[in-house]
């Protein structure tokens, strides 16, 4: 293979930039779309799989361990209990919020599983497991059927769950 | 080699945009089908393995989110390609063979309508030095197309032809999304979309999901009075850079072909996964085809093309057909990649 | 015809490194399959078929790009398979390559798995927005911290468990040439005074972002004793998966993982994991896996996985060593991740690891784990045929 001579001297390519944009609609889907609904009408709807089925929040369409769609809605409470939590200290693209802060994992009473949820109003080296929190919304005029519609959760005032009463969860 | 046959297989309706449903609520009733048409739960399935594509979803690791629609649970060995249902059945054919497991699940899926899909195909390009061109994928296949006029190896007519059939035999498929042409002179009329392929010449954009069950042995013939058995299967992929090849032929179709043993016996039924029409002359002649041989009865990709289980649904519908005793012998093939550069053929049989 | 046996007859991995700048993803992958070749003596067209994985084609801003590296693989005119399954993808990768060989498919395989994650961004790939919720999570990290936070609350482990983890793989790591994090002077005040990052992990304890391939040439019986070097042959072979979120589910030591680990030792005949593994490879990505995972795979009693970090017994001098190369807190290129695991337990079964070898290893599991815990791959590896 011979060398190419006016090529000679030059720095070459070791790397090329090419910036790439794809936009997507994403589809909610049906249970997400009665849970974001029920959530523009401040309330927490969970959902299950017939009436002995575990009760899902925010429900994905389907009981996981059964693989069939979730078929009834249950309101849950606004107010759980921490079963887990993470400080996070890390800032990255597209977060939009200050770090530290911290992310939770709070089962509302009634729920079968815990969500995620930011944990606000209380020192993040106070957080605990056990903590008592209840969702802190958005104004009444910017409710939105969107999960932001929930600003964070705060603590509920209430004596910490004794650890036995979540620790199945933990 | 081991016995293994296609026992069960369901598809969704196919559509251009799936209104309200996510993948999941998509897929689920297509599982849900495929085992209660043969009695069987997911417990008793022995490996379950599915094709999907992260950049159709618009998110990363999108099959895990699938998997709640499957009901693993108590926890199921199962695996992902990110490829065409196609080569997921590969995959299970391969497990079966090895004689631990008597049955097996392969579904795929796909949305192309979050994202714009002739945009997101053109980042399945080498990244250096064709994807920053932004070739989308019906000027890839107008390429191939002009290639094929320039041989003088088919005409627009064709193309047109090809289409017309295909979509008017899909008439008869409950799933298809394009059913009935308009007939050929009125075809060649439209405009290009991209010069030489028209409209019609080119597949649908869909929405759907398809799921098969494989068995071996004994536990074939419990399930299904008529399995397709898969007599022969194979893959080959050829090179990436269009310059190298000749786009008119497809030698990854006919080295598949060759290893599955389609010239062993007449062919009944073909159902090849020509996604634009320009592309099924090529696979005919790669394959050996002759003009007995019926092609895509379903209606083909031209007639739904559910990026993903496009590949899965010919060998479904190619199995369908035996076990319905409309056939005794058929060809089922499976394309990746832009201008047929991967391919997958399997032959079926029935009793 | 019965299960077939697989030796593994040439192991390659790249120099691992945040940026591998000098090599493009082709360059990437033929760097690890050509010293695997090489390693198997044995040139491209020996190879039957070619199976590949990687994780989320996001992170490299490609779609599917196995169709690109056909020609830098040798896999023009022969089969090739993508595998992905998230983090796990490795391990599974090396999984679907074993059975193409024992069901007597094919003779030789080609199997490589890799990431250049660098291409694109891998903290925005991994936090991609999920639609309809906050981005919360930062990370993996993120996700994975408050069970780290359950662990130690289950165990009562004490705080410092963690820093003895990251200290151990980050001096193993020194021992392993292609390591990405070679930290020559890390002391346990250093891992201990680091910024935490998800409370109660801390950036020492966490793995690095890598751009790396690993890959291994599989043979069949015949293949494996006509090899000059000593083949690894493989001893057992298993997959689990379960869903990501589940009511009841236990996201500590998950089901999927100790039925995977249970049904593997059933394959290779182990009865006594404790006694009878040499050598492990675990997929230790924040610290705290490492006790987790030595309960979940049988090593140690619940609760009591972090009483074997603590007394050393996970040390290379210890009588369990693990994660001798350093592991994932040393070297972090997702899609290959899993693979290096599976090819660093084959190594200590073929005397190559060099300064990080255990001498008279002769039985080894190579561990890989993904998505939310939720998914597992392993094997186990030996000197003698099963």
């Amino acid at each position: 293979m011979g060398r190419i001579t006016a090529l000679e001297g030059i720095e070459p390519v070791r790397s090329v930039k090419t910036p790439a944009r794809l936009e997507y609609n994403f589809t909610a889907g049906l249970a997400t779309s009665r849970f974001l609904k029920g959530i523009s009408r401040k309330k927490i709807l969970g959902e299950r799989c017939g009436a002995e089925g575990k009760v899902y929040v925010p429900p994905r369409g389907s009981d996981p361990v059964l693989g069939r769609p979730t078929t009834e809605q249950v309101e849950v409470s606004q107010r759980g209990t921490v079963t887990s939590f993470c400080v996070v200290n890390l800032q990255f693209y597209g977060q939009g919020m200050e770090v530290p802060y911290v992310c939770g994992l709070i089962l509302l009473d009634g729920a079968d599983l815990p969500l995620m949820g930011l944990i606000q109003e209380i020192p993040y080296d106070q957080v605990r497991m056990g903590l008592r929190v209840e969702a802190r919304w958005v104004d009444d005029a910017a409710l939105k059927p969107t999960l932001a519609s929930i600003r964070y959760f705060k603590p509920s005032g209430e004596a910490d769950a004794p650890y036995e009463s979540y620790r199945e969860h933990v | 080699m081991r016995d293994v046959a296609v026992v069960s297989f369901a598809q969704s309706k196919h559509v251009r945009r799936l209104p309200g449903l996510n993948e999941v609520e998509m897929l689920m009733p297509v599982l849900g089908e495929v085992r209660d048409k043969i009695g069987i739960t997911q417990d008793r399935i022995g490996f379950t393995c599915s094709g999907s594509s992260d950049y159709l979803a618009g998110q990363a690791f999108s099959f895990v989110m699938t998997l709640d629609g499957v009901g693993a649970w108590p926890p199921i060995v199962e695996s992902h390609v990110e490829m065409d249902g196609a080569w997921a059945l590969y995959e299970a054919w391969v497990k079966l063979q090895i004689g631990e497991i008597d049955t097996a699940l392969v579904y795929s899926y796909s949305k192309s309508s979050p994202g714009e899909l002739r945009d997101v195909l053109t980042r399945q390009l080498d990244p250096y030095y064709v994807a920053p061109l932004w070739p989308d994928s019906v000027s890839l296949a107008a390429l191939q197309a002009r290639a094929l006029l320039d041989a003088g190896l088919a005409t627009e007519r064709d193309f047109a032809e090809i289409a017309r059939r295909n979509r008017t035999d899909a008439s008869a498929n409950p799933h298809a999304q394009l059913k009935g042409s308009r007939d050929t002179n009125d075809l060649l009329n439209d405009p290009y979309i991209v010069a030489p392929l028209r409209r019609h010449a080119c597949p649908p954009i869909s929405d759907g999901a398809a799921a098969v069950v494989l068995a071996a042995g004994d536990a074939a013939r419990a399930l299904s009075e008529r399995p397709a058995w898969i007599r022969g299967i194979d893959h080959r992929i050829e090179t990436h850079a269009f310059g190298a090849r000749n786009l008119t032929e497809s030698p990854s179709t006919r080295i598949a072909g060759d290893r599955a043993g389609v010239a062993r016996g007449k062919i009944d039924v073909a159902e090849l996964h020509a996604p634009f029409a320009s592309q099924e002359g090529i696979l005919k002649r790669a394959l050996g085809l002759s003009e007995t041989v019926a092609i895509n009865p379903s209606g083909g990709p031209l007639a739904a093309n559910p990026m993903m289980a496009a590949g899965l649904i010919r060998i479904g519908e190619a199995a369908e057909r035996i076990r319905r005793g409309e056939a005794d012998r058929a060809v089922a093939h499976a394309t990746s990649g832009h201008c047929l550069q991967q391919n997958l053929v399997c032959v079926l049989e029935g009793d | 015809m019965a299960k077939q046996r697989v030796a593994v007859v040439g192991i390659g991995q790249t120099k691992h490194d945040s940026i591998r700048k000098d090599v493009s993803m082709a360059g990437l992958v033929r760097e690890a399959a050509l010293r695997a070749l090489a390693d198997a003596e044995m040139d491209w067209k020996d190879i039957d078929a070619v199976v590949i994985g990687k994780a989320p084609d996001f992170f490299e801003g490609v779609m599917m790009p196995e169709g690109y590296l056909a020609d830098a693989l040798g896999a023009v005119g022969k089969p090739m398979l993508r595998v992905h399954t998230a983090g796990s993808v490795g391990g599974s990768t090396a999984l679907v390559a074993a059975s193409l060989v024992q069901a007597g498919v094919h003779e030789r395989v080609l199997t490589v798995a890799f990431e250049k994650q660098s291409e694109s961004e891998a903290m925005w790939a991994l936090s991609l927005p999920i639609p309809f919720q906050p981005p919360l999570v930062a990370g993996a990290g993120g996700y994975f911290a408050p069970h780290i936070r359950s662990y130690i609350r289950r165990s009562g482990a004490p705080d410092h468990i963690g820093m003895l983890v990251a200290l151990k793989d980050r001096r193993n790591g020194c021992k392993n040439p292609y390591a990405h994090l070679q930290e020559h002077d890390i002391t346990l005040e250093k891992v201990r005074d680091s910024i935490m990052l998800w409370d109660p992990i801390r950036y020492s304890e966490t793995c690095p972002s890598s751009d790396g391939a690993c890959a291994m040439v599989l043979g069949s019986e015949k293949v494996g004793d006509a090899a000059t070097k000593r083949p690894a042959w493989v001893r057992g072979t298993a997959m689990r998966s379960e869903p990501t979120m589940f009511a009841g589910r236990d996201q500590v030591s998950p089901q999927g993982g100790r039925d995977c680990a249970a049904d593997v030792y059933r394959q290779a005949g182990i009865r006594s994991p404790r006694r009878e593994i040499d050598v492990v490879e675990m997929y230790v990505p924040f610290s705290w896996f490492e006790p987790m995972w030595l309960e979940n795979l049988g090593f140690a009693e619940v609760g009591a996985g972090w009483k074997l970090t603590e007394a050393g017994v996970t040390a290379m001098d210890g009588d369990l060593p693990v994660n001798c190369s350093g592991g994932v807190l040393c070297s972090n290129p997702i899609g290959a991740s899993g693979m290096l695991r599976f090819a660093e337990a084959a190594m200590q079964i073929r005397g190559q690891a060099g300064e990080h070898q255990i001498d008279g290893a002769r039985v080894a599991l190579g561990h890989a784990y993904g998505g939310g815990s939720q998914f597992f791959a392993m094997w186990v590896v030996g000197a003698e045929k099963p």
